[in-house]
This record gives structure tokens, sequence and C-alpha cells, in this order.
């Protein structure tokens, strides 16, 4: 409840809209949280009874009805890698340029925030079409990890500027007048000063575009490739997690059960580093505002 | 003078600093150039053979048929339309009537821990809502409507719209916080109550803001493809009720990408193409909106 006075309200009229307004209001709240613990609970129905040892640390068999998930994990971790490894340098350093190197509102720094909101606006599938004539093709990379983490890279990339300008943006204003009054020079002051002061924000912007790239499905299909069998090198086939429930849930007859542990693991895995991306924004605000 | 060529040698370091990290913040504002490229120069060959006409006065989408080949895109833009408007309209409510509820009804820790929690429901993947709308939502249409396939525009719309639901509400409840107390407090000064300030100050004032959370979930909703994918029944043809099973464009390029060839993939490539203006329509409008009416309320 918020700074909002509550007059006692003078006419039935206006009683009966208020008891209405908190309840309506009331109801709809429960209710999305109720649809969303009535998501969680059926895959932990589905598929708790199905996960153990074996199921996390076995091969694929079957198409999937039977066996473990393995080598789909390592793809996601080995996809995930390339990501993350391309993504983060571009990432900061174009926020880095775009706060501390050019003038703001330029031409150039216009052009290129423009460039990245429009980059957040492209739809995953189509991020896949790209990757698989780009990366996959042009590049001859082929149906490879490396293949789906280079385009999952593009597609994280303005999320990583984005929260990285913020962070940027909230370093307490006196830092970057008193490093240039020390006599440091931008780079040092920008390595040194405001890098420090923004790792916090930055790291939760990474956590947040872990949790986007691991839940990714539809930039994968065309770009990592269906192969279940654990991969050797980077440019092997390799399906992760996300495109093996999709392939259960459409492709293989019953398939439903495996789907559901398997979604059950990545939701799991997904929802502890969002969990980890809230609680470390939250640190850094608190943090922010004993700065002041 | 060792000072002025430390400062030169300063100076120079901060050139390549600065030359490098402009390489790699042109190569990402470029990036989206480079996917539009591909994109043209893949739907090259439709547009070249002059298919462009049929793609939109077609009536059929059977690009392999032998017999009669036809290329019509309407019904999947249709499809795609109206499961993002349902999706809309079931989500819109409930969001924004959440956000009034913990805004202004609720105590302050049911507020803040709404917020957590819808901050984490906003990173389910898609396609744990596509698997859980096939094993559920859909079986519970077939019992509702037993001679309807289950797979239809309503399936796509409730997942999709339970999809966009942490985003509305969120986006709504940084729109009504972005308030100014002033106005509230001139409202209470008025002898206004809450349900009337509410109704005539903040939604108002919030209005702006709760927008562009709504065309930030349209533009999200339209480019989804694995929550509809899964649920929506895969028929390119234009509904003629609710139970009827669609195919939105995004789907058709998932399923069909993997084996098309020749013309149906250049034309594959066209619909990518007017996805992308859709959804980079609908975001251009929120950042110029965000510019001009509301500086400081974030989106998504």
């Amino acid at each position: 409840m918020t700074s909002l006075p509550q007059p006692r309200p003078r006419s039935p009229g206006s009683r009966w809209l208020d008891r209405t307004f908190a309840v309506a209001g009331a109801l709809a709240a429960f209710l999305s949280l109720a649809l969303f613990t009535w998501l969680i609970w059926d895959l932990v129905r589905l598929g708790l009874p199905r996960l153990s040892w074996d199921f996390l640390f076995g091969e694929v068999d079957d198409a999937g009805r039977a066996g473990g998930i393995a080598p789909l994990l390592v793809s996601t971790l080995w996809i995930l890698l390339c990501c993350l490894v391309v993504a983060i340098p571009f990432g900061i350093g174009c926020a880095l340029w775009l706060s501390e190197f050019v003038r703001r509102g330029s031409l150039v720094a216009r052009l290129v925030t423009g460039g990245v909101d429009l980059l957040s606006s492209v739809p995953s599938i189509v991020f896949g079409l790209f990757g698989m004539v780009f990366f996959a093709q042009t590049l001859g990379m082929g149906f490879s990890i490396l293949s789906g983490g280079l385009t999952l890279a593009c597609m994280i990339l303005p999320l990583l500027v984005r929260t990285t300008l913020t962070a940027l943006e909230s370093i307490p204003a006196d830092l970057r007048p008193a490093s240039a009054a020390l006599g440091l020079t931008r780079t040092t002051s920008t390595v040194k000063v405001l890098l420090p002061a923004a790792l916090p924000g930055i790291v939760a912007g990474i956590t947040l575009g872990i949790a986007r790239a691991l839940s990714e499905t539809a930039a994968l299909l065309f770009t990592s490739g269906y192969a279940t069998r654990m991969p050797g090198s980077f440019f092997d086939s390799g399906r992760a997690l996300s495109v093996h429930i999709y392939d259960l849930a459409l492709n293989v007859a019953n398939g439903g059960p495996m789907a559901s542990s398997s979604a059950l693991v990545l939701l799991t895995l997904i929802l502890v580093v969002n969990a980890v991306a809230v609680a470390l924004s939250e640190h850094w605000l608190r943090r922010r505002h004993s700065f002041s | 003078m060792t000072s002025s060529k430390n400062t030169s040698l300063f100076r120079s370091v901060d050139r390549i600093t600065g030359g490098v990290l402009g390489l790699l913040a042109l190569v990402s504002g470029g990036m989206v150039l480079l996917i539009v490229w591909h994109l043209l120069s893949g739907a090259w060959p439709a547009i070249e053979a002059g298919r462009l006409g049929d793609f939109f006065t077609d009536t059929k989408w059977q690009p392999g048929s032998q017999r009669d080949p036809q290329f019509g895109v309407v019904p999947m833009l249709v499809g795609s339309l109206l499961v993002t408007l349902l999706a809309v309209a079931l989500a819109l409510p409930m969001g924004l009537a959440s956000a009034i509820f913990h805004r202004y009804y609720a105590p302050d820790f049911l507020e803040h821990w709404n917020r957590r929690i819808m901050e984490l429901l906003i990173g389910v993947p898609a396609v744990i809502f596509g698997f859980w709308g096939l094993m559920v939502v859909v079986p519970a249409i077939v019992q509702l409507a037993p001679d309807t396939p289950g797979q239809s525009l309503l399936a796509g719309g409730i997942v999709l719209g339970l999809m966009i639901l942490p985003l509305i509400a969120l986006t709504s409840q940084a729109a009504l916080q972005a308030v100014p107390a002033a106005q509230l407090q001139a409202a209470a000064g008025l002898g206004l109550g809450r349900a009337r300030t509410i109704w005539s100050v903040a939604l108002p004032a919030a209005k702006g803001g709760i927008i562009t959370g709504i065309l930030l979930s349209m533009a999200r909703a339209v480019g989804e493809t694995m929550a509809v994918v899964l649920v929506c029944g895969n028929v390119p043809q234009i509904p003629a009720s609710l139970f009827d099973p669609i195919r939105p464009i995004t789907s058709t390029i998932a399923l069909e990408m993997g084996y098309a060839t020749a013309s149906h993939k250049a034309l594959l490539f066209c619909a990518a193409l007017i996805l992308v203006l859709f959804t980079a329509l609908l975001v251009g409008w929120c950042s110029f909106r965000r510019i001009k009416h509301d500086p400081g309320i974030g989106g998504a």
C-alpha cells in the first residue's frame, strides 16, 4: 500500500466502488499466482517421479523415451559458454563506449542505441533463421554448438548492453570528475573506477542473459542441431535441453513423461539463475542507496 | 619533459581503448542490419520471381503441392494477430487489476513479494508454457467442447496470455509507481475516495506506461514460437471460431524451414521479414513513446 491517502468514502456508491476494486484486484492477483502455481505443480507432479541420478547422468535412449539427459545438459552448457564468451565483451564494450567514450545524443551514439534496440525486437525464430544462414552456411560452421552459441550471443546482446548501461548510469555522479581530477586517463578510470562500481549491476545483467539463453528454443532449432550424443567438440551438433522438450512434445509419441522431467530440470535451472539475478540487483540497489 | 610525454602516451592509450570499444559497439549496433540483409537475400529469389503478389492474394498455404501450389500468407498473418490479441485481452485485465491491487490495496510486503515472483516467472521458458498447454490446457478444451481437436486459437491465446501476464503486471506496476504522489494527494484533498482516485487520477496518469507495456507484450507474443507451435494445431486457415486450429507465422517457419527448398524457402524468409517488420514497428513505437511521453518509466 502506498502513499495513497484514504479519506472516508462519502457516499454508499463510492464505498461500493472501492469494495468492487478491492475484490476484483485481489481475485486477479490470486488467480495469476494460482495459475503459475498450477503450472509448476503439474511439472513437479509429472516430472519428479522419473527424476533420478540415472536420469541426470544417463545417455539418451529410444529417441528420448528412455535413458537420461546427460549429453543434453553438456550441450546446453557448451552452447551457453560459446554464447557468453562472445556476448559479454561485445555487450559490455558497447555499453562502455556509449556511456564513457562518445557524447550522448551524438548521431553515431543514437544510431548504435537504435540498432541495439531494434535487435532486441527481433523474434527468436528469426535469430534462428539468421544463424542458420550466416553462421551455419556462410561461415561454414554447420549445425554445431558454435553456431547455436553465436546465434544466442546475438540474441542476448541487447539485454547485456541495456543492463550494463543502466548499471553505469547509476554510478554516483561524483566518481567521474573525482577520477578525472586525480589525473587518471579515461581508460584507467573506466577499468579501475567505473567498472568495479558498476560490476554488481553488470553481473546481474549477465545472469539474466544466462537465464534467457538457457530458456531459448526457437533460435537453436536450425543452428545447433538435434544430435543426442555427447558432444566431442564445439563443431559437433548438440541438442539443447529446451529443444529436447520441444522434440519430445511434438515429434515423439509417448514422449510426455520424459519431457516433463526435462522441463522440471530446465525450470529449476532457470529459476535458480533468475533468483540469483533478482537477489544481486536488490543487493546492488541497497548498496547504491547507502552511497547517497 | 616527461610529463607531456606521459600525457600524450595516455592520450594514445585512450584512443586505442576508444577505438576497440567503438568497434565492438559498431558491430553490436550493426548486427540488426546484418540480420535484415540476410533475410532480404534469403527472400530475394521470391521477390525477384514476382511471387510477392501470390503471397498476399493466394487464399491457401500449400507450398509443397505439385498440382496447385499456393502461397497465401494472409491466413497465417490473421492467425498471428488473432492469437496475440486474444492473449492481450486475457492478460491485460488480470495483470492490470493485480497491479492496482498490489499498489493501492495490499500491504507493502505483498507488493514486494509479488514483484519478486513475477520477475522470476518472466523467465519461465516459452517451451515449458507450450508443453504445459499441450498437457493441460488442450485436454481441458477438449472436455469443454468434445467435438473439437482442442489445439486451437483459444489454447494458443490462453498459453500466450499466461506467458505475457508477468510482463504486463510488472510494467503496469512500474507505471502506477511513477504516478506523482502530489497528484494523489491533490485528489485526496478534493475528497475523492480511493476507488475514484485510482479511476480518475492514477490510471490516466499511468496510461502511457501501461500502453508501452502492452505494446512490448504484443511484440513478445507476436514473435513467440514455442508456446504456440505446440498448442495451436498448425492448420493454416482463417479460424471461424475460438475452437478452430490456426497456424501463426512463427510456427510455419519453425515447422517448415527444416525441409523447405527453393521458392518455398524464399517465401519463408519473406514471412520472417514481415514478422520482423511487425515487431520492429511495435518496439520502435514503444521507444518513441517512452522518449516523448514518459521518460523514466522502464519497459521490460
